[in-house]
């Protein structure tokens, strides 16, 4: 089957990006001694090397780039919309405000309470969005009552940001690097602070994606075929929300790969997002660990932080593919 | 949703009670500040200029309050037109490249700059930074237009070819925030939040051109807007010549966005909002153009006396002061027409 | 009665549409629903078939009310096919065909040999097996409105409710589509209940109809009975000869002139 083997090829190209993080950069290691510090680690240069900073740096990667691409899957399946990215619903300006405010209530330091403090502000604002979208109406939140709310909620958090951060510079430092986005020197407390988010995303969205389907053919379509609309917008919205709030908070603003993964993928998926979604994590993987590799050794001895080699690569590539085909309307 | 043109007695209501609303807030501009001055100073130093307060009033409050009127009109005129083209509520000039390249060009040259440029006054601000927005904000709507040329110019082509090169620009822009000094990523962050800090009449002259040359322009174009909301098919049937009407009115968004922005700086939210907040008022089916442009005057002086007297004598860039003030107007409308079950 | 509207009142927000309506469908008939625009006859479908719940009254499918069932076991029994879907671009007929097996779906069993006989079956009724793979934008407006209604096909239900499935058809594809409506119901017994604009066909096509004019119902009954010249009056303002079908003897209506 055509699609199956797409995933195949998908999953190797994955496979072969985490084997190129894992080895290049400013010193590179060789995929044999990677497997030696893996297995049976002696405690070299290269071990360590590969042990404590690549390894983290690899997964957080492969984490965050398959939350984006499935979120950003999801909102533009939910919105109908081409110009949703996972960050729509005030996640990722949610998770900025909380991550400044913490900066200047509580001085807070660490990257490890910055991240908590960033989802926990990412879930509040999708929250919050989600229940302005419910107000007033009997039915629940239509796509473009979700999206403008949003998109008005993001910028008020954004608009408070920008004055805290313009008012303190200890914040503003802090800040203009998680607006960047990077997914190096996180280490591995980050990764099993954001491993579970993930997952539990991971798992509504699988549960979304049949639903979602049935959405696809309009609102009143789904309610005939038995889909209860209401419920399987608010999955949709939980699954973006842990999806994009646990990379956000840490990995700084990297919601571009959910932007242009999910028309990158069409074409080979069709409009089914039983496979789209998968597509899409892997693409947004495979994606986020290569911008990091090139960044990693364009700049040398310095490093170019992922969020601008993504759009830098990703970009035209992007617009190229919109230029070559008609793009594929939602 | 109504089908043809906006409702016109609803439309008509609007914009007056905007207008007025508009001279009240300007009137608020004129006296309000360090010196507070009554009404009837104000005129006085208006006429006068022997009297104390000539300086205060003609060159320093009123440029100000005209420049954010002015640049708050052709922002959200720009982003009526962007999102009729665009058949899409969350498009806005950004997407036509002009606000995302005009930050870029900017940030990049006052970190390139660095320390040597000085203090936020002196010459470069006054006249160099806003060459390089201009130049910017065109390079960058260019790029975007020849890319998304392709035998025409399809609105779904524009507006994905649109988030690519914002994409690019943003990211940049970003880079180039944490490669400068903590000092100039300041500066820069005042100036692409969108500020009206020190704008004298050169900063009122373009804009004021731009509206005056590209209203009447665009108001002829309505016709077009109201069938590109339909299908290109639709539109071709209706006598429309498709490509050449959308062409001539994303060139009168890009110049409006452009010349705004190299005066004021990106002010963040005006060009999304004030759009959907007036189609939201009068019910139209597209973004009306008056109304919007008047809306966005209302929003940005309204912005800009909160921004300059709320935290003084620390002022506060008036593009933060837009999105914390419009934000919650529109999320009351969008909440609020739900229950009509508009 | 299978499907029974008792003293619905409909609308939308604050705007009332339909109010304190009575209907009922008997098991094994065509019904089409007849009045002039904006009548309210699409609102009493999609309340018919729970797309709109009633701000009184109830519907009830079976003698149960249908907005206390489960929505997914009302989907095995009842089928709607609103006014002028709209599908995502590439969508092939089979994808689309294959999504209407969705209340037969659980999350753990998507795809079953019933579900591929379900889906063959309802290409094959519809004449569109060689289609199956085509992009829906691809079809002639006819063979989207056939890949519609075999979608609704495949969902296997003996209950149909179908709003304006002639709608930007020619004629011909008009009687393409209501035979193959006719068939459904001689074949299998299935209970269909339509909105048509066109009284002609709606005659010849359907054992019930319903005509209404804002909100309430103004007559029913077989098409002779409703087809009189006096009630294309009272509903339809419309002066009109009504003479039998020289070829299959129902109503036919032939316009006079419009009433001011």
């Amino acid at each position: 089957m055509r699609r199956t083997r797409v995933l195949a090829v998908l999953l190797a190209a994955l496979a072969g990006a985490v084997v190129l993080s894992v080895t290049v950069g400013a010193k590179t290691v060789p995929p044999g001694e990677v497997w030696q510090a893996l297995t049976a680690p002696t405690g070299t240069e290269n071990d360590i090397i590969v042990r404590s900073l690549r390894v983290p740096r690899t997964l957080i990667g492969v984490l965050a780039g398959v939350a984006l691409g499935v979120a950003g899957a999801l909102m533009q399946g939910h919105t109908r919309n081409p110009l949703a990215d996972p960050g729509l619903l005030g996640v990722t300006q949610g998770a900025a405000f909380a991550m400044v405010a913490s900066i200047i209530l509580l001085g807070t330091s660490t990257l490890y309470t910055y991240i908590w403090f960033g989802l926990a502000g990412a879930l509040v604002a999708s929250a919050g969005v989600f229940a302005l979208g419910m107000a007033g109406g009997r039915g629940g939140p239509t796509p473009v009552t979700l999206a403008l709310a949003g998109t008005a909620v993001s910028a008020f958090l954004y608009a408070l940001t920008s004055a805290i951060v313009l008012l303190d510079e200890q914040a503003m430092d802090v800040f203009r690097f998680w607006q960047a986005g990077s997914i190096a020197a996180r280490g591995a407390d980050a990764v099993w602070q954001v491993t579970p988010f993930v997952l539990a995303g991971l798992l509504l969205a699988a549960f979304n994606a049949p639903g979602l389907n049935a959405l696809a053919l309009g609102e009143d379509v789904a309610r005939g075929l038995g889909q209860n609309v209401n419920r399987t917008r608010a999955v949709g919205v939980a699954a973006v929300t842990l999806l994009t709030g646990a990379s956000v908070a840490a990995c700084g603003s990297l919601s571009f790969v959910g932007l242009i993964v999910p028309h990158l993928v069409r074409p080979l998926s069709g409009a089914d997002h039983r496979w789209l979604l998968p597509y899409s994590g892997l693409v947004g993987a495979a994606l986020l660990l290569l911008a990091d590799v090139i960044g990693r050794v364009v700049a040398p001895p310095g490093e170019l932080e992922v969020g601008v080699v993504l759009a830098l690569i990703g970009a035209p590539f992007f617009v190229a593919l919109v230029r070559r085909r008609k793009p594929v309307r939602l | 949703m109504r089908l043809y043109g906006p409702s016109r007695p609803r439309a008509v209501a609007v914009t007056l009670t905007g207008l007025a609303l508009l001279v009240l807030l300007m009137a608020m501009n004129m006296r309000i500040g360090d010196i507070p001055m009554s009404l009837a100073e104000v005129l006085r130093a208006t006429v006068d200029a022997g009297d104390p307060g000539h300086f205060v009033v003609m060159d320093l409050r009123l440029p100000r309050a005209l420049t954010g009127a002015l640049v708050g009109a052709a922002l959200a005129l720009a982003g009526a037109i962007t999102q009729a083209i665009a058949r899409n509520p969350l498009a806005s000039p950004e997407i036509l490249g002009v606000t995302t390249g005009a930050s870029v060009t900017v940030v990049a040259g006052v970190v390139a700059s660095g320390s040597a440029y000085g203090g936020a006054s002196g010459l470069l601000l006054s006249l160099g930074i806003p060459a390089l927005a201009l130049a910017g904000g065109l390079a960058g709507a260019v790029t975007v237009y020849a890319l998304a040329w392709r035998q025409g110019l399809d609105g779904y082509r524009l507006v994905l070819v649109g988030i690519g090169v914002a994409a690019v620009f943003t990211n940049i822009k970003y880079w180039l925030l944490t490669v400068g000094d903590v000092n100039d990523t300041t500066r820069a962050m005042v100036w692409i939040s969108g500020s009206l800090n020190g704008r004298g009449w050169e900063h009122v002259a373009p804009v004021a051109l731009a509206l005056s040359a590209l209203i009447p322009l665009t108001l002829l174009g309505a016709r077009t807007l109201d069938a590109l909301r339909f299908s290109d098919d639709t539109v071709v049937s209706l006598g429309v010549r498709v490509n050449r009407a959308r062409g001539l009115l994303v060139l009168a968004a890009v110049l409006l966005a452009a010349t705004a922005t190299a005066s004021a700086g990106p002010i963040a939210f005006v060009a999304l909002a004030s759009p959907q907040i007036a189609l939201r008022l009068i019910g139209s089916g597209r973004p009306p153009l008056l109304a919007s442009a008047v809306l966005g005057a209302v929003l940005t002086a309204a912005a800009d006396l909160i921004a300059r007297t709320a935290f003084s004598p620390v002022e506060l860039p008036v593009g933060v002061v837009t999105a914390v003030l419009g934000a919650p107007y529109l999320i009351y409308l969008l909440v609020r027409l739900r229950g009509k079950g508009r | 009665m299978r499907l029974q509207a008792v003293d619905v009142t409909l609308g939308y927000g604050d705007r009332v549409v339909v109010d304190g309506l009575d209907l009922g469908i008997e098991a094994g008939t065509v019904t089409t629903i007849i009045g002039p625009n904006g009548c309210g006859k699409s609102t009493l479908l999609r309340a018919l078939g729970r797309l709109l719940k009633p701000s009184g009254g109830q519907v009830l499918l079976d003698g149960k009310r249908i907005d206390r069932l489960p929505t997914r076991e009302v989907a095995r029994v009842l089928g709607v096919l609103p006014q002028a879907p709209s599908a995502p671009e590439g969508l092939t007929v089979a994808d689309l065909v294959a999504r209407g097996r969705h209340p037969h779906q659980t999350w753990y069993r998507q795809w079953s040999s019933s579900d591929a006989d379900a889906v063959a079956e309802a290409l094959a009724m519809t004449g569109l097996s060689d289609l199956a793979d085509r992009p829906l934008e691809e079809l002639s407006g006819g063979q989207r409105q056939r890949a519609w209604i075999s979608m609704a096909l495949a969902q296997g239900t003996d209950l149909l409710l179908l709003d304006e499935p002639t709608t930007f058809l020619d004629l011909a594809h008009q009687v393409e589509v209501l035979e193959l409506v006719r068939s459904l119901h001689s074949s299998a017994g299935r209970t269909i209940v339509m909105v048509l604009h066109d009284l002609n066909l709606a005659a010849r096509y359907t054992d019930r109809l319903v005509a209404m004019r804002d909100g309430r119902v103004v007559a029913a009954g077989t098409p002779h009975e409703v087809l009189t010249e006096e009630l294309l009056r009272k509903v339809f303002d419309l002066e009109a000869k009504v003479i039998p079908d020289p070829v299959a003897g129902t109503p036919l209506v032939v316009p006079v002139g419009v009433r001011h």
